[in-house]
């Protein structure tokens, strides 16, 4: 089966921030729908997107790309939250957080450029969109990041398994668990609960986290990425 | 000594070891995760999952079977540790007790999970040792002070995370098991985040620092401060800093310092 390519234009199609983070909170039944939407466009001609569209590649490369292109999402975002009302008004202990997150994910996203390049050929930098984020309100940044956080959790959770070299498995791994800690960090912010960390909307009855095919990931990441990503080369 | 009690209990039991084939524990982890029921269990030591040989090796090679069972008897620990916690009097209350609760649900969900994916693979699970969590007299106040209660969960959570980051190489033959295991050290790296803001702490490691308060756990954060990852040393290749790398990136534990770690919470 052929990973469907991802066109922001046709994702795109809703601008009202709140529907659209109501997408991203639905249901794995949704984002299927929303990815068999995507395949069913696979064909349509968009002059636009051709010639800009970038190749994850394949192989362990391509797992790493894919990686690299989660991590260059949000580290575009934590980037914009530190210019935003929200951060400039927060407590001294968000700020603190947003700070941390946004070195981490930096840290996360120079390092790929760096070791895929060393190997390979890195991705070139993507295009984001968060014209649906309202960076001056905690709720929208707040629920963003928890959106990108569980998101990078359970696309490193479900990538582990495509890797082939052990050693980039053990890297994977050392990120994925910084992804869980923030993920967990933001919820229980955003929420003020003292079980959002880990909820049932992120661990099931057998104290699984979520894992999610790239398919998966990228579908739900594409409302915020306008480069177009050709993942098709990813291992399956 | 309680590490030598462990090797001991290893000595004794390596001949009844047999190493299944690569073939027989592909197979038979086809049906993980199916509920295929309780298995009545043999009593075996703590130490059964550990082969000959091996107590030095970095990636020891262990079957997928192995795994599972040292896997199991960090998740006894921390299961037994939290239901002693919410069932002492006067230890936790309001939001940290809900959030030791929902830990503790964790925890048993994992024992359960792993004793059934190695039962339904034709493995044993081991059986639950003898934890003493006043680590020989170390923590006296364990199950009457909410702050050592909660300073030995962070460097269970934070052990817990580096164990299973450990052994993922060792799994990379059986994707639905690993894809499990990562779902799992997912979860607990959840835990050791939350445990640790609710102590004050950052939700991630800064260098190797031990923010426990407790020294017995220094080795729980021995080689945090590593910045060199797939030969890349991220200080040249970001602006970011040396303390924020030594953050973004938790570091694997071998399964012998793991050991090391859990021993001191042996009876």
């Amino acid at each position: 089966m052929k990973t469907p390519k991802f066109s922001q234009s046709r994702v795109v199609a809703d601008r009202d921030p709140h529907s659209r983070r109501r997408f991203l909170q639905k249901s794995g039944i949704g984002l299927a729908a929303a990815g068999l939407f995507l395949a069913g466009c696979e064909d349509d001609d968009d002059p636009i997107m051709i010639d800009d569209t970038v190749n994850l590649g394949s192989g362990d490369v391509g797992v790493l790309n894919y990686a690299y292109a989660l991590e260059q999402l949000e580290a575009a975002f934590y980037a914009q939250v530190l210019q935003g009302g929200y951060f400039a008004g927060a407590s001294a202990s968000e700020q603190q957080i947003m700070v941390d997150l946004e070195a981490h994910e930096r840290a996360h996203a120079d390092f790929f450029k760096a070791a895929i390049n060393s190997v390979a050929t890195a991705i070139p930098a993507l295009e984001v969109d968060f014209s649906s984020i309202d960076f001056d309100s905690r709720s929208s940044v707040l629920g963003t990041a928890q959106v990108f956080e569980d998101l990078g959790v359970s696309a490193y959770n479900g990538a582990g398994r495509l890797i082939q070299n052990a050693d980039y498995l053990v890297v994977a791994g050392k990120i994925v668990s910084v992804e869980a800690r923030h993920a967990a960090a933001i919820r229980s912010i955003n929420a003020g609960t003292p079980t959002a960390f880990a909820n049932s909307e992120v661990v099931d009855s057998n104290g699984l986290d979520v894992s999610r095919t790239p398919s998966q990931v990228l579908t739900m990441a594409a409302p915020f990425i306008i480069t177009p990503i050709d993942a098709s080369g990813l291992p399956q | 000594m309680k590490l030598n009690k462990l090797f001991d209990q290893f000595q004794a039991l390596a001949e009844n070891s047999a190493p299944a084939s690569v073939s027989t524990r592909r197979e038979a982890f086809g049906q993980i995760g199916r509920g295929l029921g309780k298995v009545a269990t043999v009593a075996l030591p703590l130490a059964a999952f550990m082969k000959p040989g091996t107590m030095h090796a970095q990636s020891s090679g262990d079957s997928v079977i192995d795994v599972l069972n040292f896997a199991l008897t960090l998740e006894y620990l921390e299961n037994e540790y939290y239901a002693t916690g919410l069932s002492s009097d006067n230890l936790l209350s309001g939001d940290m007790r809900a959030t030791v609760a929902l830990i503790g649900q964790h925890e048993a969900a994992h024992v359960e999970f792993l004793r059934t994916a190695i039962s339904g693979s034709g493995g044993t699970p081991v059986e639950k040792p003898e934890f003493d969590f006043t680590a020989n007299g170390t923590f006296p106040n364990i199950f009457s002070d909410p702050a050592t209660f909660m300073a030995v969960a962070q460097a269970f959570e934070d052990t817990g995370v580096r164990a299973y980051k450990g052994q993922a190489t060792n799994l990379m033959g059986n994707g639905d098991v690993l894809t499990a295991a990562l779902q799992i050290h997912s979860v607990e790296a959840r835990h050791a985040s939350e445990i640790r803001r609710l102590r004050g702490s950052k939700g991630w490691i800064t260098q190797a620092v031990n923010t426990t308060g407790a020294a017995a756990a220094d080795g729980v954060y021995a080689g945090e401060d590593n910045v060199m990852q797939l030969g890349v040393d991220v200080t040249t290749v970001t602006s970011v800093s040396r303390d924020h790398i030594t953050e973004a990136y938790d570091e694997p534990l071998t399964k012998e310092a793991v050991l090391n770690i859990a021993s001191l919470f042996l009876a």
